[in-house]
């Protein structure tokens, strides 16, 4: 994706130029979204995409880097969701510890990344499929112990009636600050994978995907820079699990169903995993997908609609819309160099 | 020249996403936004609400009070996590001023969370029928003109006791609020009446394998109890036939519908017989009835009798259409007026008179049924007795009902 950081040769770049200018206009552009967007179109659309992207994101931190496709990122997004509903408020009459929000979060946080660790130690021992396969009963698990289990998950109901915290005088889950907390929390996470990508470890990491042997015998230990990448992504989900939950204001085993888990498949899939903003564009093409489709045809046929948009975005470009644009982008350019008026 | 185009990419697809929405309704028509379950394991249950509901458009031509209507249809998978964002969809996006829906239990006690936090659109239900949407802590805004699961059981308990004779019954039902409810309305007639009920399991919506369930029920049981809906209904009752079982069974109100009853296969000699009770009875020959078969029948995919689903979702439509029509279709005032004519609506329906209590929960006629094959070959519910108007604490006075508790999993009781 060329909104990456433009490389030239100068050593010495200002600070706008090491940004690179597709980062400033989409940020710019994000920033001012709210000013022309509805509220639906700012939560609904742009919060839940932004979430969605950052679980998408995960996944393409595991997949892209490290070579390990994970069913289980919404299990870990769970994790964070039903920590919040467990310590903080819920009205379910079931546990809810009441912490404050600033004790809450940190902790949601780290038991996700735990978790994603535990799952990355078991299945690190798989390759391909398999870890597919393994992570697939991860979650499927989770799902069904969460669905029967009351004394912690409170069964199919869940919990009801999680709400956002407010303070410096704003409510949270309000349209606009709920839009700026996401935005704010996504481009964190992009940052930080973009920016881990190209440190030693993020280095290590595709070398190892690449060849895991002679990494070994180079002396490197595969597993633990394996599971410290689950780890990584652990903390990425469990900050959009948190954001899920207060985004829905209830969470349910509906929500780390197995159809959500492949919801997150498809949007790193149909994004592009080469670059951490494949996923974003994968969630939005997604939720815009699955928010509209019933107004294009109907109630009856509309997963049917949505399922060969898909297979198309899928069919043209097996790379996603970012292989889309990589397409694209020299016929742009072979114009640009056209003498202009 | 490249930053440029880029450029141009950017604010084409931001200008695309923030495009103004298209909810502003002309003034000569009325939205109504319709929730159900048009995906997932109630997809065929969902198709059938959505009959009803147009059933009860169509009755009045497409029009109320001089305006048309737009019905604007929204979906979920059964989850309560759906059933909120669809509704949000519907009511902050497409600007519904009233929702009919859901389909489901847990999505009812959801939806009506949700309406607390949208004081001015008016929420009516769909088929939903766990107690607790209505019972305790309901909200301002929310009607049931459908009734609810423990009421649709009204007169089984004791069917089942004294008619059949079953002392000892086992039960199966989907583990969330609705089946515990209907499980709820059948053990309090039936363990009152002196029944037992040794063994409660819970299954999943959407379970696929009941192998470890059927191994479970107790061989001494007189006739299971189940309270299963749509596939997983199916797929138990075939499981049962093929493992040999051969204990009769007694229905909750969603097994022995039309969505079960014209399923393929050899199940209709494990379902002939089976008595159960519920809001329809498809041998009803009331006039009113039999008008509302044919009305429905002219629906695209109609069942050869509606199902509780589509009668659910008719009675619910029909109740905000003839609200609509009182105050004239108007509901710029945020919806009180409409809100105030619905609380004091009491109609005739195709299954007699419904009206509401203090907590908008209808009150309304059960019919207890028994399953027997049609001339046609189609199974059907036959009528056997009508309970006449079944109030939501089943006629029992309010403060002694509340101290029944909460339905849930392991209340009622009577091993």
């Amino acid at each position: 994706m060329s909104l990456a950081i433009a490389t030239d040769g100068t050593t010495q770049r200002n600070w706008l130029e090491k940004l690179g200018a597709g980062h400033v206009i989409l940020g710019v552009a994000l920033v001012l979204y709210p000013l022309v967007a509805s509220d639906f179109f700012l939560t609904q659309i742009g919060g839940y995409s932004l979430i969605f992207g950052m679980l998408g994101l995960s996944l393409m931190l595991l997949a892209g880097y490290g070579g390990m496709v994970s069913l289980a990122q919404i299990t870990v997004a769970g994790i964070s969701a039903y920590a919040i509903a467990i310590l903080g408020n819920n009205n379910s009459n079931i546990l809810g510890f009441g912490w404050p929000w600033w004790l809450a979060v940190p902790f949601a946080v780290l038991a996700a990344a735990v978790a994603s660790a535990l799952i990355g130690w078991i299945s690190v021992r798989t390759e391909g499929i398999y870890t597919i396969m393994i992570t697939l009963a991860i979650a499927t698990a989770t799902y069904y112990f969460a669905q029967q289990n009351y004394a912690i998950f409170n069964g199919h109901s869940g919990y009801a009636g999680i709400r956002a915290p407010a303070f410096w005088g704003i409510g949270w889950r309000d349209a606009k600050p709920f839009y700026y907390l996401c935005l704010g929390l996504a481009v964190l996470s992009y940052a930080a994978v973009l920016y881990g990508s190209r440190s030693t470890f993020g280095m290590t990491l595709q070398a190892i995907r690449d060849n895991p042997r002679r990494m070994r015998a180079l002396g490197y230990h595969v597993t633990a820079h394996k599971v410290f990448a689950w780890l990584l992504s652990g903390v990425i989900a469990g900050l959009a699990g948190v954001l899920l939950v207060w985004f829905n204001g209830r969470v349910s085993p509906g929500t780390i169903g197995v159809d959500a888990a492949i919801d997150v498949l498809i949007i790193a899939v149909i994004g592009g995993l080469r670059h951490p903003i494949g996923p974003f564009l994968g969630a939005l093409v997604v939720v815009l997908m699955q928010t509209f489709a019933i107004d294009i045809v109907g109630a009856e046929r509309f997963n049917t609609l949505i399922g060969m948009v898909f297979l198309i975005i899928v069919f043209v470009s097996p790379d996603g819309i970012l292989g889309l644009w990589g397409r694209i982008k020299p016929h742009l350019a072979q114009e640009s160099l056209r003498p202009g008026p | 020249m490249r930053m440029h185009r880029r450029t141009l990419m950017a604010l084409a697809v931001f200008t695309g996403l923030t495009a103004p929405s298209m909810a502003l309704a002309a003034d000569d028509t009325i939205k109504i936004g319709l929730l159900a379950t048009f995906e997932g394991p109630f997809t065929v249950l969902g198709e059938d609400g959505e009959r009803g509901a147009m059933t009860a458009v169509a009755e009045m031509n497409g029009t109320v009070a001089g305006k048309k209507i737009e019905i604007v249809k929204g979906s979920s998978d059964a989850s309560p996590d759906s059933a909120v964002r669809a509704a949000r969809k519907l009511v902050e996006q497409d600007g519904v001023k009233v929702l009919v829906g859901p389909l489901s239990g847990d999505e009812g006690i959801a939806v009506k969370d949700y309406a607390k936090t949208q004081p001015n659109v008016t929420f009516i239900n769909g088929t939903s029928a766990a107690q607790d949407t209505t019972l305790r802590d309901p909200a301002e805004n929310f009607f049931r003109f459908s009734t609810d699961g423990a009421q649709w059981m009204a007169g089984l308990g004791t069917y089942a006791f004294k008619d059949k004779g079953y002392k000892k019954v086992a039960t199966v039902a989907e583990d969330y609020s609705f089946p515990y409810t209907q499980v709820f309305g059948f053990m309090a007639e039936f363990c009152k009446a002196g029944g037992h009920v040794p063994s409660k399991s819970w299954v999943p919506i959407g379970n696929k394998d009941f192998s470890s369930v059927i191994a479970a029920i107790p061989e001494d049981v007189d006739a299971i109890y189940v309270a299963l809906g749509g596939a997983d209904a199916v797929n138990f009752l075939t499981q049962y036939q093929q493992g040999g079982g051969t204990a009769p069974l007694i229905g909750g109100s969603i097994t022995v519908d039309q969505t079960v009853l014209t399923s393929k296969g050899k199940l209709k000699d494990v379902l002939k017989g089976t008595p159960s009770a519920g809001p329809t009875a498809d041998t009803n020959d009331a006039p009113a009835w039999k008008a509302f078969v044919e009305a429905y029948k002219k629906q695209p995919g109609a069942f050869p009798s509606p199902s509780l689903f589509a009668h659910g979702y008719y009675v619910d439509m029909k109740a905000t259409l003839l609200g609509l029509d009182q105050v004239g279709g108007d509901v710029s005032d945020g919806g009180k007026k409409l809100r105030d004519a619905l609380s004091k609506l009491s109609f005739d329906t195709p299954t007699g008179k419904v009206s509401l209590d203090k907590n908008r929960n209808a009150i309304a006629d059960i019919f207890l049924t028994e399953v027997t094959e049609g001339s046609d070959g189609n199974l059907l519910n036959k009528l056997v007795k009508v309970v006449p108007q079944v109030n939501q604490t089943l006629g029992i006075p309010e403060d002694e009902f509340m101290k029944l508790g909460a339905v849930n999993r392991d209340n009622p009781s009577c091993p």
